[in-house]
């Protein structure tokens, strides 16, 4: 089957209050711009078009309709949507491709967290019948599973305050960061509980933003890239929505998308975790060992817009291997309460290296 | 092209469609459906590699994302789920991407469901939101609708009662379908015309109702056919088009969007005279004059002649062009799942599985589905053998 490489990445900077309508459009419109620059591309050379967002989070039905209005659809374009992350949207695309029917794709992500209470929105995800009712919100329910583990001894607060201190250095870089800096683990111990023993540094940002990737077929991808990252595994799974019927320690989900997809090859991986603990589940589940880079983007942690963060993980894999950083990278997209859903897209410099 | 699998329809299952199915939850609706498709194809949950849901806006059931939740009902745990939202037309884009995954060659049995369950809101008033920078649509979809009808009629000049000849034809012919939310055995054009009028020009019976639904595909690759050692309905093409809502220029009545897709869907299925190589076609009608505007839309007919084979009954289940047989939109409208529905029984009709809907000899058919401000199309045309 035809080989598919991402070619191109962009990402609006992460925003806690973005003034942008809730539609994306005034976020995609800079960030198309961009890509296109950087690929030489127009709008004309893409071939299918699919998105992700989240009508909830828009707080209205239909908010991907006016996001079109960011491409210019006219003519008409080959165009779909999903309600998930902007990563699954990548994986339509990638799909799109492989079927012959698409040369070029488009996938981009949008999402203007700060414009409901995100953590009651989310609450939403739940079974509506039994669980919903009771409104466990988002962070409350990562906590518990955070818990779990310190009570298993599966981690530690420390180990959870190492991750967001990591990850805030490697932030700096990091243009579209929300939150970067130096700072230590015995200071982030010292701040107080949001949702114990969850403290403010162990819970993504709310964040505003939007990101876009591009894709290409075959010889297309070394006309406009020097250094393509080719796919060379792309997998996702979901597990039960019952919490209490799930071990909520560990992502199962994540483990057989990461087998599928070859997660062990991995030299960086680019990990959506939206809490310091799920980077430690996360990392146990794709069996990354203590010498892969997690996250060199600052991760989740510093910026997660949502419906957009898993595809910006992606993006900024495929980086990876664009800059030459890395021969073999992996990009992470999670979905639903405590890691339920998880898609894993393995990145390498070399086709040859397909599994 | 190349590289490019076939894929085909082993089965198809849908709910009774009902205002209120206050019976089942949102789970049960859909299990409703997958298991009889899932009878239908011969297989059980456990032969299915994944699962494509669709509906349209959450705020109809007031969850958000709820594939989530059905992940355990709808047999996908362990498995990959995707969830498609391309507004109206979303459960023709279900039945795509459910087929792009064989297509592609990533899965051999992939299981597409599509739901809505209205009654857990209302979604005329759902759909009458006051986005910024965009005119509000009011008083749901028919108030949207019913300017560019009126256009359409003045543009064609088609007499006044077309609309209730498709809206008594489409009842009728729901009555043929068990599953049908309308069942009017007795409609009349007459008993149309005497009906409330809601959106000027279109009547109480010329609307679409709001349904309780699900409908479930289940496909297949080429190997999975030929086990099911029973009838299939070959996917021939499929396309998918979108413009934006509003845009200077914008044909409301004979959107460039729905052209562009129907042209690329007959030249990719080899189809060079719908009309007369199309056998059924199951197009998404939710107010009656839109038969005559997709009949010309999709290029059965010339621009301002679609009319006249509704006119000449050429649309009746025994016509030339038989339209809307299971009864349509019209008849049953469970949102999300009423593209699916059009998918799926373009499919039975190929399949031979329409029961007392059956168009005699049918062996090519279109499934149809549009979404949002006439601009999201999805469509597919299957036949009783591969190419």
């Amino acid at each position: 089957m035809t080989d598919v490489a991402v070619i191109g990445f962009a990402q609006a900077r992460s925003e806690r209050h973005s003034p942008a309508t809730t539609n994306g459009v005034e976020m995609l419109v800079p960030i198309f711009g961009e890509v296109f620059a950087a690929t030489g591309l127009t709008k004309d050379d893409i071939g299918f078009w699919c998105s992700g967002s989240s009508d909830y989070l828009a707080g209205r039905a239909f908010s991907f309709v006016s996001a079109v209005d960011a491409i210019g659809a006219f003519p008409p374009v080959m165009e779909s949507h999903v309600e998930m992350d902007g990563a699954w949207a990548l994986y339509e695309a990638w799909l799109k491709i492989k079927t012959g029917e698409a040369e070029i794709a488009l996938a981009y992500g949008f999402g203007k967290s700060s414009a409901g209470h995100l953590r009651r929105v989310l609450a939403l995800q739940l079974d509506p019948y039994l669980v919903a009712p009771l409104w466990p919100d988002s962070v409350s329910i990562a906590a518990l599973q955070a818990r779990l583990g310190i009570e298993a001894g599966l981690w530690s607060e420390s180990d959870m305050a190492e991750v967001a201190a990591r990850s805030r250095v490697s932030a700096i870089t990091n243009p579209s960061a929300l939150v970067a800096g130096q700072t230590s683990v015995g200071h982030l111990l010292d701040q107080p509980y949001v949702a114990d023993p969850l403290r403010a540094h162990d819970c993504a940002p709310v964040t505003d933003g939007a990101a876009v990737v591009i894709l290409a077929a075959g010889e297309r991808a070394w006309e406009l890239c020097p250094r393509p990252a080719w796919i060379t595994g792309f997998e996702h799974r979901i597990d039960s929505a019952s919490l209490g019927a799930r071990d909520l320690t560990t992502a199962p989900s994540a483990a057989a998308a990461g087998a599928a997809a070859g997660a062990g090859r991995a030299q960086v991986a680019e990990l959506h975790a939206p809490f310091t603990h799920q980077e430690l589940i996360l990392r146990r589940a794709l069996g990354l060992g203590a010498d892969v880079r997690v996250s060199p983007s600052g991760g989740a942690l510093c910026g997660n817009p949502m419906f957009a963060a898993g595809l910006a993980r992606i993006g900024s894999a495929a980086t990876e291997i664009i800059t030459g950083r890395a021969g073999v990278a992996l990009g992470h997209a999670t979905s639903g309460p405590a890691l339920q859903q998880n898609l894993v897209c393995v990145l390498a410099a070399e086709i040859g290296e397909r599994q | 092209m190349t590289g490019k699998q076939r894929a085909a329809v082993l089965g198809t299952g849908q709910t009774h469609h009902r205002s209120k199915r206050t019976d089942v939850s949102m789970a049960g609706l859909c299990r409703e459906a997958v298991d009889r498709a899932l009878a239908d194809a011969g297989m059980t949950a456990g032969q299915i590699d994944a699962v494509v849901v669709g509906k349209a806006p959450d705020l109809f059931e007031g969850v958000m994302m709820p594939e989530l939740y059905l992940a355990d009902a709808l047999g996908a745990v362990g498995k990959p789920l995707l969830r498609v939202h391309t507004a109206g037309s979303v459960g023709g884009a279900t039945g795509i991407v459910a087929a792009s995954l064989i297509q592609a060659g990533v899965h051999r049995r992939v299981l597409a469901v599509a739901f809505e369950k209205q009654s857990e809101s209302n979604a005329m008033w759902a759909l009458s939101i006051t986005p910024p920078f965009a005119m509000p649509v009011l008083a749901g979809a028919g108030g949207y609708f019913a300017p560019h009808i009126r256009s359409y009629i003045r543009r064609s000049g088609a007499p006044a009662q077309i609309g209730a000849m498709v809206a008594a034809k489409d009842r009728r012919n729901g009555a043929r379908n068990p599953f049908a939310h309308l069942r009017q055995a007795d409609m009349t054009v007459a008993k149309v015309l005497a009906s409330p009028m809601l959106w000027d020009p279109v009547r109480y019976d010329e609307t679409c109702p709001s349904s309780d639904g699900a409908c479930a595909v289940v496909l297949g690759d080429q190997a999975a056919a030929d086990a099911a050692g029973r009838p299939v309905a070959w996917i021939r093409a499929t396309s998918m088009r979108t413009e934006p809502t509003m845009f200077s220029g914008k044909d409301h009545v004979n959107p460039r969007a729905g052209a562009d897709a129907a042209a690329a869907l007959w030249h990719a299925a080899g189809i060079t005279s719908p009309v007369d190589q199309i056998d059924a076609a199951e197009i998404y009608v939710p107010f009656s004059w839109f038969e005559p505007m997709w009949l010309e839309n999709l290029g059965f007919a010339e621009p301002g002649r679609g009319w006249r084979m509704t006119e000449a009954g050429e649309t009746e289940i025994t016509g030339a062009l038989p339209v809307n047989p299971s009864g349509g939109v019209l008849s049953s409208n469970p949102i999300g799942a009423s593209g699916l529905l059009r998918f799926a029984e373009s499919a039975m009709q190929v399949m031979g599985k329409a029961g007392e809907h059956q168009v005699a000899g049918a062996r090519t058919a279109l499934g149809h589905a549009y979404g949002g401000g006439s601009q999201y199309f999805s469509m597919w045309v299957v036949a009783d053998t591969p190419d």
